[in-house]
């Protein structure tokens, strides 16, 4: 499960002896999470963001525990016992405040963490299962988001839920029906907030379980690094503990003070104010958007206006909306270059940088109201995001030419260094090599 | 790999008695699975209180020419509107031609009863609720709703004639019960 110079767990105090020989518990940690596991010794700051979205996980299971022993799910009392958190409740504003944008936060991270998989080429062979596992972690993500905004019973609470469960009805002859099964009645009700509430509730807890699975296959080949060259020897890794831990608390400190940033000076920056209005029924806001998070997707569901091969457009729009996210599943088969890293990609690092900046105009038309030019704008933008991962990928794998890549991991460090790299074949695995600077 | 005589019998097809079990055993327990799992599925459909309130009956008595009232029906909004003749014979006059979702009145409203408009109050552009069955809303360019989200403008039959919408406002299936009540659903 891990490479053959990995440091061996050899506790020394008897008790740790006798607990380990009956439940070896603390030799898993070690072995996961702790010395045991030698990793790429030049991975980036971008690394930082696995480690940060299982922190960013484990804040919005914690907040939303306690959130969840003062708030009502049901229509009569879910706002207030909202506002009953937010004046009565001690401290529930900073809990709250800490649960809505830690969403955002959770987001920002797991987003940085995808760009960063698709830069280096973390979804390629033998990581395939990591990613996909990944791209399951963040459509439950999506689900867990959408039904928690719906629970404050706001207006947004309310119409988006309409909107995103009427997305259902546009199946051909089975769609309302799904529709009125999801939401338990005509229109979003009663039975909607408490089935959203006890859904909302465990699917945390289902991602936690995926987290688990994903990081147990990727301690099977380990992390990839910048240069996309596979580990070696020993010469090219270091332990996780305590070189990377340390390196993990310094981008956690950031984390924080951003995040706390949030929660502390522009609490409801990242919300939409119309939320603080209780659902109405009879009253549309006049523009129902989803989180921001949720824009880009939001985005390729409306660019759809014509319909098409009998299909029509509301129905294109919801299928090219789910399958935006579904073909990310196939990308290890879509991207068939050998060469895993952007860096010695010099056409696909074009694209890349293209996709990236499509993203934000995708987010920026799912903002804005549904007419010209957005229309157009976010028709251009969902066609290529299509077309990115469809066409221009598996073409660039044939007629790119790759720069040369580096011998290996410890020679690019170095390099850099301008240092030797340092033998360590001579040395006993458990020795740890020195770190790079 | 136990080859007893018993579970060989029957060589000449290559069918066991014993590949009769498994695929009795097999169907058997997913029918059994499917009856358990049922009862979990549909417990997600609308619950018998909410079914109870599927059908709404509405006392028109109240309601003078040239006035609306809103209602809710399933949880939605409905637009119970008396037409003037004014505003029937506007909408009379309109040229299928000119149609998006081409329909006349005739076809949105019930024979002897031509004045009762009666329709969802769901813009079937994004599912706002549109304007102008209130005293005083916006009521568009044609003089039946107007949907501020996005600009769709319906005339006196509910039918729209411009913004993005794509179809006429819904006519929910209702009857007459009298002369002045109506039951939706």
């Amino acid at each position: 499960m891990s490479f053959p110079w990995a440091n061996q767990y050899q506790p020394k105090s008897p008790l740790m002896q006798w607990v380990d020989s009956r439940l070896p518990l603390p030799r898993l940690v070690y072995n996961s999470v702790g010395a045991g596991y030698p990793v790429p010794r030049n991975i980036n700051y971008l690394y930082n963001f696995g480690v940060l979205a299982g922190i960013a996980l484990m804040i919005q299971i914690i907040t939303g525990i306690v959130l969840a022993m003062h708030y009502s799910a049901h229509i009569t009392t879910a706002f207030d016992s909202v506002e009953h958190i937010m004046r009565n409740v001690n401290s529930g504003w900073l809990i709250r405040y800490m649960h809505m944008n830690g969403a955002s936060f959770f987001f920002i991270v797991i987003y940085i963490h995808i760009f960063r998989g698709l830069y280096y080429g973390s979804y390629k062979a033998p990581r395939e299962m990591v990613w996909m596992l990944g791209v399951l972690i963040l459509l439950l993500m999506m689900a867990t988001a959408f039904m928690g905004y719906v629970l404050p019973w706001g207006q947004m609470s309310f119409w988006g839920a309409q909107v995103i469960t009427s997305l259902f009805s546009a199946i051909p002859l089975v769609g309302e029906s799904i529709r009125i099964w999801l939401v338990g009645g005509f229109a979003p009700d009663n039975a909607t907030i408490t089935r959203f509430f006890s859904l909302h509730y465990v699917l945390p807890f289902v991602i936690l379980g995926v987290v688990i699975l994903k990081i147990w296959a990727l301690h099977i080949p380990g992390s990839t690094n910048p240069t996309g060259v596979d580990v070696q020897g020993p010469q090219d890794t270091l332990p996780f503990h305590p070189y990377f831990t340390a390196k993990d608390f310094f981008s956690l400190t950031i984390y924080l003070m951003l995040f706390s940033a949030f929660v502390f000076f522009m609490p409801n920056a990242l919300g939409h104010p119309d939320n603080y209005i209780p659902a109405n029924p009879l009253s549309t806001p006049a523009h129902i958007v989803p989180e921001w998070y949720l824009l880009p997707f939001y985005a390729i569901l409306r660019a759809f206006t014509i319909d098409f091969l009998w299909i029509p457009a509301k129905l294109w729009g919801v299928i090219a909306m789910f399958a935006s996210i579904l073909l990310l599943f196939f990308l290890p088969w879509l991207d068939t270059s050998r060469v895993k890293s952007a860096t010695y990609r010099p056409l696909y690092k074009k694209f890349y940088w293209v996709l990236f900046v499509n993203m934000f105009l995708l987010g920026y038309v799912g903002a804005m109201p549904a007419e010209e030019p957005y229309v157009r704008i976010g028709q251009i933008a969902t066609a290529y995001y299509f077309a990115h991962f469809l066409i221009i990928m598996p073409l660039l794998s044939f007629i790119e030419k790759p720069l040369p890549l580096p011998n290996s991991i410890a020679e690019s460090v170095f390099a850099k260094a301008g240092k030797k790299p340092v033998t360590v074949g001579a040395v006993p695995s458990a020795a740890q090599p020195a770190p790079a600077e | 790999m136990a080859t007893t005589p018993e579970t060989m019998t029957d060589g000449a097809d290559g069918v066991r008695r014993r590949d009769f079990i498994y695929v009795a055993t097999g169907a058997f327990a997913a029918v059994g699975a499917a009856a358990v799992v049922w009862p979990f599925v549909n417990q997600m459909n609308p619950s018998a209180d909410v079914r109870a309130l599927a059908t709404i009956e509405i006392d028109l008595s109240s309601i003078l020419p040239g006035q609306a009232i809103k209602t809710i029906w399933q949880s939605k909004p409905v637009f119970v509107r008396n037409l003037t003749p004014v505003e029937q014979d506007e909408a009379n006059k309109v040229p299928l031609a000119e149609l998006r979702d081409p329909q006349t009145l005739a076809d949105r409203t019930k024979d002897g009863n031509r004045n009762w408009l009666i329709t969802l109050g769901i813009c079937t552009h994004l599912g706002c609720v549109p304007l102008g069955a209130s005293e005083g809303e916006n009521k568009g360019d044609y003089g039946g709703y107007f949907c501020p989200c996005h600009g769709s403008h319906y005339d006196t039959a509910a039918r729209i004639r411009r913004g993005p919408a794509p179809t006429n406002l819904f006519v929910p299936a209702y009857a007459f019960k009298t002369p002045t009540l109506i039951e939706i659903g």
